[in-house]
């Protein structure tokens, strides 16, 4: 028998494996083809202090074994989750985790203390990241000082697991993910997604309505292998590591570059199974090559 | 309940740009059968052997047949992905996500009921029929359910007996090459015949001159939009129409809307 727990402060994962935020809905979405229950969390979608509609139509282009996406953190705000969503989702079998955005500091606060108050959510991640938002999210994650500010006053009003999930649009990830620790993060989260663009040379226009946006799926693996094994060196705060896993052995990659659990993100609209297929994956490959706790994988790489 | 299931192609009919592809499920024991489907849901069909294709591609559903345990879509060559697709043999498997989406509404007992397809659009139109028929049983339903179907050329208009079969059927073409030329909306039907309800698939001007000619006429009108998207299911939020209630996902509160929830 293979342990898969893992242990984060505050917080117990049946298994490392998580959904990324964006790409599983409320987790209802894919209740038809993964049980809950066998995942070690579910990412629910980015949350903000008042409603977003988002940004317009087109907000999708796909690329090659990726696609971007300038959604623009469209919700209905965290009363709204708090008020209808929440009882809805709050006795999932796993640990349901909110992420949280804004566009300044006084409502990423706003929202974080309203998150805390709900008994069945272990865990914030803030997302200082998303691309898409004019003023804020990324700009935030983009400078140290941003980082540090946005999740120091956070950490001030949140009580539990604080879940930092950075920009891979930085040129030195390890020095914000320092910044995001020195600050009072309990854990980071990356990467997010990277700002990209598609053209439509026919009619020479930008694909997407806000001309870039964020690019994800399989493509950007090993730019996300890379960066996660920079910061877990980095750091002494666990690792959660994303950025087009689509298997087991992406998984798994992730676990020996440092990270201590995975999320996975655009691989979700691909196989809308998969997320429970990589948490089996994962035991499968523990009993294939003897490994009795998927703990040992975590930093296992073997380099030289 | 939406389920994952690998189909076998197992009967293949090609056109000029489309392919009908009869799929069964992949022979297992004991044998999958089909989720229940509403007329005017779709697919999200894995492409696989395309590199240019790593998302799903939504097909809307052409006909299920319960008894012998099929679905037909029916598939215009667009781009790589669905060039993939129409060009796959018998034979061939294909990993399908269904049913997805919320389908047409089921019209009263005594509408007269007129589908209005372009193009590729004529695609979901013969299963909803065929749903019609099945509800108002012991009728003549064949007068009460009528097609208009529309095409650039003669071409574009495929399987005509299929559509034949459960309703009338009237053809518009742009170059004239087959029934009255011009438009959908040009079509002299429009004169004469009693229509309570109208429900249009196709490309978004052909359906925004059907909205336009049935706000006119007072007539109730669904159409079934095809925005672009990523996880068919709702998850993303890629696929938005911007409605009177917001932003909406095509593929889960849609594809099917009602033209009074619509901005145009």
């Amino acid at each position: 028998m293979v342990k898969t727990e893992i242990k984060l402060k505050g917080l117990t994962l049946k298994n490392p494996v998580m959904t990324a935020s964006g790409t599983f809905g409320y987790g209802e979405e894919y209740s038809d083809f993964v049980d809950l229950s066998e995942l070690g969390g579910i990412i629910v979608k980015g949350t903000t202090l008042h409603h977003r509609e988002g940004n317009p139509y087109p907000r999708m282009a796909e690329t090659p074994m990726g696609m971007l996406n300038c959604v623009g953190l469209q919700n209905k705000g965290v009363d709204y989750f708090i008020e209808t969503i929440y009882p809805r989702i709050k006795d999932f079998e796993t640990n349901v985790i909110v992420n949280v955005s804004g566009s300044n500091i006084d409502d990423y606060v706003t929202a974080a203390a309203k998150i805390d108050a709900l008994d069945n959510i272990p865990v914030i991640e803030l997302n200082v990241s998303c691309p898409n938002v004019k003023q804020g999210g990324m700009a935030f994650g983009v400078t140290c000082s941003g980082i540090e500010q946005v999740t120091k006053a956070v950490r001030e009003v949140y009580h539990k697991h604080l879940m930092v999930k950075l920009s891979p649009n930085v040129t030195n990830i390890a020095e914000i993910a320092l910044a995001a620790e020195a600050a009072g993060a309990d854990s980071v989260s990356l990467i997010n997604t990277l700002l990209g663009m598609a053209i439509d040379a026919e009619t020479r226009k930008p694909i997407l309505s806000m001309v870039t946006g964020g690019l994800s799926g399989a493509c950007v693996k090993p730019v996300a292998l890379r960066m996660v094994w920079q910061v877990a060196k980095a750091v002494k705060i666990p690792v959660i590591g994303l950025g087009g896993i689509s298997s087991a052995t992406d998984a798994i990659e992730f676990l020996l570059a440092g990270a201590s659990a995975i999320q996975i993100g655009t691989a979700n609209f691909i196989d809308p199974a998969i997320s429970g297929k990589v948490a089996k994956g994962i035991v499968e490959y523990c009993e294939k090559h003897g490994v009795k706790d998927v703990n040992e994988l975590v930093g296992g790489l073997i380099v030289g | 309940m939406k389920q994952i299931i690998d189909f076998t192609i197992i009967e293949k009919l090609a056109f000029q740009r489309a392919a009908l592809l009869r799929l069964h499920p992949v022979e297992t024991f004991p044998e999958t059968s089909l989720p229940e489907i509403c007329g005017g849901q779709f697919v999200n069909v894995r492409v696989d052997g395309c590199d240019k294709a790593y998302l799903r591609r939504p097909i809307s559903i052409h006909d299920v047949d319960y008894q012998n345990n099929t679905i037909d879509l029916l598939i215009q060559e667009k781009h790589e992905g669905t060039k993939t697709l129409c060009a796959l043999p018998v034979g061939a498997k294909l990993n399908i996500v269904l049913p997805l989406g919320n389908g047409f509404t089921m019209p009263e007992k005594d509408d007269n009921v007129l589908l209005i397809g372009g193009g590729i659009g004529i695609a979901p139109l013969l299963f909803f029929a065929k749903t019609i028929h099945d509800n108002i049983q012991g009728r003549d339903a064949i007068h009460h359910v009528s097609f208009l179907l529309g095409g650039r050329t003669k071409d574009d208009l495929m399987l005509l007996d299929r559509f034949r079969s459960v309703g009338d059927v009237f053809i518009t073409t742009n170059d004239g090459s087959m029934g009255e030329k011009g438009f959908v909306t040009d079509h002299s039907l429009w004169n004469t015949m009693k229509i309570n309800k109208i429900y249009a698939c196709g490309p978004m001007p052909m359906m925004k001159a059907v909205a336009k000619v049935a706000r006119e006429k007072g007539i109730w009108c669904e159409v079934s939009l095809e925005n672009q998207m990523a996880c068919g299911i709702g998850a993303c939020l890629c696929c938005v129409e911007n409605t009177k209630e917001g932003n909406l996902c095509v593929c889960k509160e849609g594809p099917v809307f009602n033209i009074e929830r619509l901005l145009w």
